[in-house]
């Protein structure tokens, strides 16, 4: 529940962050799993691909690298926070962590479309 | 029911019904939420309790959670928080209710004592006293750290608090981080130890919650943060 001393922008970073990492922490079992088609079984891995050109799956991968990007970025802002002096930027960092997981995203997207 | 803007409308937390009751307290231009919390105990129910002392943000003893935020009532003014002349004022969370609006802070300052909170001096009343130059690094340290007036804004802000009641909290730490920094302090150790256990500061998650609503503008956060690199240190040190 979203209680009303929640609603400040780095308890929103905090939230991010850590449903970024429980989403890609259930998808990479899948993706390794799927990577291992390309050693054993090569003409699954081509099905598999062709279905990856559907427009739909494009845009899930898109949020995919969108969550990876923000998970990355989010964390080495938190690595900084942890173990350099102490900068007051926080929330600008964390806004900049978002704005390049989007950039990054949105790249992907279109060379992927 | 808020009909007549010359009245508020207050809903405040009544620990024998469990639930809120409803005032309507006269509008002032100048009036702060413990304004109207006074003038309810004085003119509308005597029997509601709530704590102050200060009125003037000194003492820290009169916070209390305003429309779901915890804030130091006696300089918050009505004006700043009311939504369309409604107010809900409850005790503040993370503590036991006492009654009302007053809370129990002694789990708050048992855990000052569990952080080392406590100053132990290495001079006695003969020695000369000692020279603290305001601009090294630790000094200007502690000093971010040191004006906290224990009102308990940031533990009801902090929700690993909620969810761990083992954990020391944004204000012991902060506490203990100041005295990391006090040079005249002979006991950096035993406090290094008190602050990395099971409650301690690597169970913060960053989010600034108390940063964001510490009525002295001080940042927890920042002190754990601190915390944090120097009890890693010390366990490097010690050949961990
Ligand atoms: S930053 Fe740490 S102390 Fe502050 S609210 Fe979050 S968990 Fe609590
Ligand atoms: S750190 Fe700030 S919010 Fe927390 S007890 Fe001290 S003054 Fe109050
Ligand atoms: S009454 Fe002392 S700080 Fe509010």
């Amino acid at each position: 529940m979203i209680w009303p001393h929640r609603s400040q922008p780095l308890w929103y970073a905090f939230v991010l962050h850590r449903v970024s990492g429980v989403a890609l922490a259930l998808f990479l079992p899948v993706h390794f799993y799927v990577l291992s088609f390309a050693l054993r079984q090569p003409e699954r891995l081509d099905g598999f691909l062709r279905w990856t050109d559907l427009g739909i799956v494009k845009a899930a991968e898109f949020g995919l690298v969108f969550l990876l990007g923000v998970h990355m970025f989010g964390g080495l802002r938190l690595m900084a926070l942890e173990w350099l002096p102490w900068s007051p930027r926080q929330k600008t960092f964390a806004a900049s962590a978002a704005a390049a997981a989007f950039l990054i995203s949105v790249t992907f997207f279109l060379n992927a479309a | 029911m808020p009909t007549d803007s010359s009245f508020l409308d207050v809903d405040v937390w009544r620990s024998g019904a469990e639930s809120f009751q409803n005032f309507q307290v006269p509008a002032r231009d100048s009036q702060t939420v413990l304004d109207v919390v006074t003038w309810i105990q004085q003119h509308a129910d005597p029997t509601l309790s709530y704590r102050f002392a200060c009125r003037v943000g000194m003492c820290g003893s009169c916070a209390m959670m305003v429309n779901g935020k915890p804030r130091w009532t006696c300089r918050t003014h009505v004006k700043k928080v009311a939504k369309r002349g409604r107010i809900e004022i409850a005790p503040l969370r993370n503590l036991q209710v006492i009654k009302d609006l007053a809370t129990d802070m002694s789990d708050f300052f048992d855990k000052w004592v569990a952080a080392e909170g406590v100053f132990h001096p290495t001079k006695t009343r003969e020695d000369e006293i000692e020279a603290i130059r305001p601009d090294t690094p630790e000094r200007i340290s502690a000093d971010a750290a040191v004006e906290c007036i224990n009102c308990g804004v940031c533990y009801a802000a902090c929700d690993v608090v909620a969810a761990n009641p083992a954990y020391l909290g944004p204000a012991a730490l902060n506490r203990a981080w100041s005295l990391v920094n006090d040079l005249r302090d002979g006991a950096l150790a035993e406090r290094l130890e008190a602050v990395s256990h099971d409650g301690g500061c690597h169970n913060c998650h960053s989010h600034q919650s108390c940063a964001a609503y510490c009525p002295n503008s001080l940042n927890p956060t920042a002190s754990i943060a601190g915390l944090k690199r120097e009890t890693v240190k010390a366990a490097f040190r010690r050949g961990r």
